[in-house]
């Protein structure tokens, strides 16, 4: 459709090479183990996801992907990373290190998953054009990985990173696909916003309780198998 | 109006009749419940002449377009040889029932707006010439009958009954709605529910053999298929007997309905010989198992549903029958099969409801429908005992009546089976064959024990003599349905010329030639069975010995004490001796439940005397149980249980054992559509 995104194109490489940079960040939120470099890593993702889309905007030559930019660089790059750090400091957790599974173990999942979204995206979707396609995997393994990264942690603060990750990769793939609305990435955006102040209200409520951020005390609430 | 363009009179007829039957449902609903029956009755009448019409005079036309349904695409009606033999059925039941309904006294108001909407719905599936409709009607009639069966739901059975009958018609719709989608041809852009475009890419292969389990799964537990027949006994011995007569002379025909539909007419012909093994197979082993069952249950309600399972099984052998004889290019014998079929189809309909509806007379006359607590009613309710005989004559298949006829005609294409298929095919069939011959003696004398224990003898309880005769229109729907249960016997070559269209369409040729008004051969030019002439015969040796008995009879009559079996000395306050010591029900089926009941009912006997100084009486403990109940619905309630207490787990897992679970669901998902890619 634009003739910018064709393979081998400046448009191209850069669009793709910010779609790995994101996928890259993810494998760090997977390994890292404390709290206060994996909430800069996702205001870095953030950050990289908002020059994409305004690259993205830019080829296109579509002005609401700027707005989707913005919304992720102010929100998402600056205010929740700001807000969770503010959690970290008040709760007095920024020194405590938190992985359930090994670095080796999560990493070898983490490549794995990214293959297997490859594998799912490429040849499905011969038809369409190859940035949109290469794009589509990106965020697919974005996705995979922020839901691995959600399951391989026991805090809540780190599953909820791993959460808002994974809406970084749902944006990932609407700025990369050409005419879709701004209303989803608004929504979208807006939901994430309701989430964090929901797990927010979450975390100062174990905290009173448990004193930790650990969810496995929330078992107990749950209820148990009769 | 050209005949070619338009959906003709008939089917536009028609096609209003079930609309009418649906608003009905609203009337009887607003509180005019004495008007919505009139009405049915009257359409129900209306429709059973708009039927016959077109069987003398119509021909299947163009399909009916009815906005209504799918967006864009409504729905399609169309009339057709084999549609119309069944509506016939369904429409003269549906008038008997109506007629019958209004004999109430106000005990069936809380679902009487479901009667006419269960006729209509049953006339929608008819009627129907989409897949869509078809289902529609189907699940309608279901919802319709539950909703009936529940009328007395204040007893906890008639509740657990309806909802075993709910579950199954559930499973019904879970294995016939894919059948329906497989059978559909898929086409990228526009999807084609319309019979006519499923009969233009027959199914093959794995889609064929996924279509004919489902079919028979999901049509044959409607239709009481053992081993899927376990919710029919409890569920017509639950519903109200008018409903009763129409769940087992109409919907269970319904249902066959559509597996002839679909396995016949949307299948196409080009399928394996072994398509019929199934449906002959159950067919035999419901035949016996139904009818053994009739003499052993103490219900009558539960004896004629019974007696349903065995007759739906002996139509379900001529059914499959048909179907190999016709894969194996055998269409004279396919046509007997099928005609032996359709005709066992109209002269059960029509002897089944009208047991039902005496059946209904005896519990709206006596009180009950225990076996052990009737008796005698011959004497306080003769109407009903006349129409009574005349339906269990059919039940038991004495010439000349219409059962005789259809199972003569269905015996003669199992006989002229052996012709088909390898030998283990024709093993098979002449196993059948001793099967269905087992099932007719035991249908026979599950008649007997009926009319003998239930309506002759005397009374067993003081109810039970103080019977009287049901109201006005219902006996004269009895007397209806007995008459046209004469006329289907003494004429079954006229009931064979209205299925003369649905043989053609679906065996490919008609029994022209093999069958007249007055006569049926199996084979052209063999001799056959005329039905007027041996009721000439039967009726001149009858005539004969009432003459040699008269002649030889002193004049006058006495009355002396009887054969004393089963009578003990009559106490002084009961001087012709207590009626509950009369051979009961239980007592006549005693040697077949010893005899069968203890190998494939697994029937027991207790007796429980009282110790040396107890005072309490002896008991007699008889139970049995259905095979099908034991070892397919226990198994599978507990597999069910067993599983519901797995998924149970997954309610308790943690948050993070949770998401995981999600995590490998998607992957797996991914996986499923990488290997797919590669294949």
């Amino acid at each position: 459709m634009t003739p910018h995104l064709a393979y081998g194109a400046f448009s191209y490489d850069l669009a793709h090479l910010l779609g790995a940079a994101v996928l890259v960040l993810s494998f760090g939120l997977l390994y890292q183990r404390r709290l206060t470099s994996i909430i800069a890593i996702y205001a870095l993702q953030s950050v990289v996801l908002a020059i994409a889309a305004t690259w993205q905007g830019w080829v296109q030559d579509s002005a609401h992907l700027y707005v989707t930019a913005l919304i992720a660089l102010c929100a998402k790059g600056v205010a929740i990373p700001l807000a969770l750090r503010n959690i970290v400091f008040r709760l007095r957790i920024e020194r405590s290190v938190d992985a359930a599974l090994g670095v080796f173990p999560s990493m070898a999942l983490g490549v794995a998953v990214a293959t297997l979204s490859i594998l799912v995206v490429l040849p499905n979707t011969i038809e369409s054009e190859t940035l949109t396609r290469e794009d589509l995997a990106l965020a697919l393994s974005v996705v995979m990985l922020g839901l691995l990264s959600m399951i391989t942690r026991r805090s809540a603060l780190t599953q909820v990173i791993g959460f808002m990750s994974m809406e970084n990769g749902l944006i990932l793939a609407a700025v990369g696909l050409p005419g879709m609305p701004l209303i989803v990435e608004l929504s979208v955006a807006v939901l994430v916003m309701l989430a964090f102040v929901v797990f927010g209200v979450f975390f100062f409520r174990i905290r009173d309780q448990f004193d930790s951020l650990d969810v496995s005390h929330l078992d107990r609430v749950g209820g148990t198998h009769k | 109006m050209s005949p070619d363009a338009s959906p003709g009179f008939w089917l536009t007829g028609l096609a209003i009749v079930a609309g009418v039957l649906f608003v009905l449902g609203l009337l009887a609903a607003a509180g005019r419940v004495r008007a919505a029956y009139w009405a049915t009755l009257a359409v129900c009448a209306a429709g059973a002449v708009l039927d016959l019409g077109f069987l003398a005079a119509g021909h299947a036309g163009p399909p009916l377009s009815v906005p209504i349904g799918l967006p864009g695409a409504g729905i399609q009606l169309a009339l057709d040889g084999i549609s119309a033999f069944f509506l016939l059925l369904l429409m003269l039941i549906g008038a008997a029932a109506a007629a019958t309904a209004l004999d109430d006294h106000g005990h069936y108001n809380s679902t009487a707006a479901l009667l006419p909407v269960f006729i209509g719905a049953m006339t929608l599936s008819l009627l129907a010439a989409d897949a869509f409709s078809l289902v529609l009607g189907f699940e309608a009639m279901s919802l319709a009958s539950f909703g009936l069966v529940l009328t007395n739901h204040t007893d906890p059975p008639v509740r657990s009954a309806a909802l075993l009958y709910l579950g199954m018609a559930a499973l019904g719709a879970a294995c016939l709605i894919p059948a329906m989608a497989l059978l559909v041809h898929l086409e990228p852009g526009a999807v084609d529910l319309s019979f006519a475009a499923i009969r233009e890419h027959p199914p093959q292969g794995w889609r064929a053999i996924a279509i004919l389990v489902l079919v028979l799964i999901g049509a044959g537990s409607k239709a009481g298929l053992a081993p899927l027949h376990v919710w029919l006994p409890p569920a017509h011995a639950a519903a109200p007997s008018h409903v009763s007569a129409l769940m087992s002379g109409a919907m269970t025909k319904v249902a066959l309905y559509v597996i002839v539909r679909m396995l016949f007419d949307l299948c196409g012909p080009a399928q394996p010989i072994w398509w019929g093994v199934p449906l002959m197979a159950l067919g035999a082993m419901g035949a016996v198992l139904g009818a053994l069952r009739a003499n052993i249950e103490g219900d009558i309600t539960a004896v004629r549903a019974c007696s349903t399972v065995e007759n739906i099984g002996l139509i379900a052998v001529g059914l499959g029958l048909a179907l190999a004889a016709r894969s194996a290019d055998l269409p004279a014998l396919a046509a007997l099969a099928m005609g032996g079929a359709l005709l066992h189809v109209m002269a059960h309909g029509l002897f089944k409801s009208l047991l039902f509806l005496g059946a209904g007379a005896a519990l709206h006359g006596a009180g009950t429908r225990a076996l052990e607590r009737l008796g005698g009613l011959i004497h306080r309710m003769p109407v009903t005992t006349g129409c009574m005989l005349v339906g269990a004559a059919c039940l038991a298949a004495l010439p000349p009546t219409s059962g005789f006829a259809s199972e003569w005609t269905l015996f003669q294409a199992v006989l002229a089976g052996p012709r088909i298929g390898g030998v283990a095919l024709q093993t098979l069939i002449c196993v059948v064959a001793l099967l269905m011959a087992l099932a007719a003696a035991l249908a026979a004398a599950a008649a007997v024990r009926l009319i003998g224990v239930g309506f002759l003898g005397r009374p067993r309880t003081p109810r039970t003599a103080a019977a009287h005769e049901v109201g006005y229109a219902a006996q004269l729907a009895m007397l209806a349905m007995a008459l046209l249960c004469l006329l289907a016997g003494l004429f079954p070559g006229a009931v064979l010329a209205a299925a003369a269209a649905g043989l053609k369409q679906t065996v490919g040729l008609t029994m022209a030639g093999r069958s007249s008004l007055l006569l049926v051969t199996p084979q052209a030019g063999s001799p056959g069975y005329a039905a007027p002439a041996i009721a000439a015969l039967l009726g001149l040796a009858l005539a004969g010995v009432v003459w040699v008995v008269r002649r030889r009879a002193t004049g006058g009559s006495r009355r002396g004490p009887a054969w004393d079996c089963g009578f003990g000395p009559p106490p002084a306050w009961l001087p012709f001796g207590d009626p509950i010591t009369q051979y009961g029900g239980a007592s006549f089926g005693q040697p077949l439940r010893r005899a069968l009941g203890v190998a494939l009912l697994g029937a027991f006997e207790l007796v429980d005397m009282p110790e040396p100084g107890q005072t309490r009486a002896a008991r007699l403990i008889v139970r049995s149980k259905d095979p099908a109940s034991a070892l397919l619905f226990k198994p599978v309630a507990r597999w069910r249980d067993a599983l519901s207490g797995y998924a149970d787990h997954l309610q308790f897992l943690t948050i993070r054992r949770t998401l995981s679970v999600i995590f490998g669901v998607v992957v797996l998902f991914l996986l499923a559509v990488v290997l797919l890619e590669q294949l």
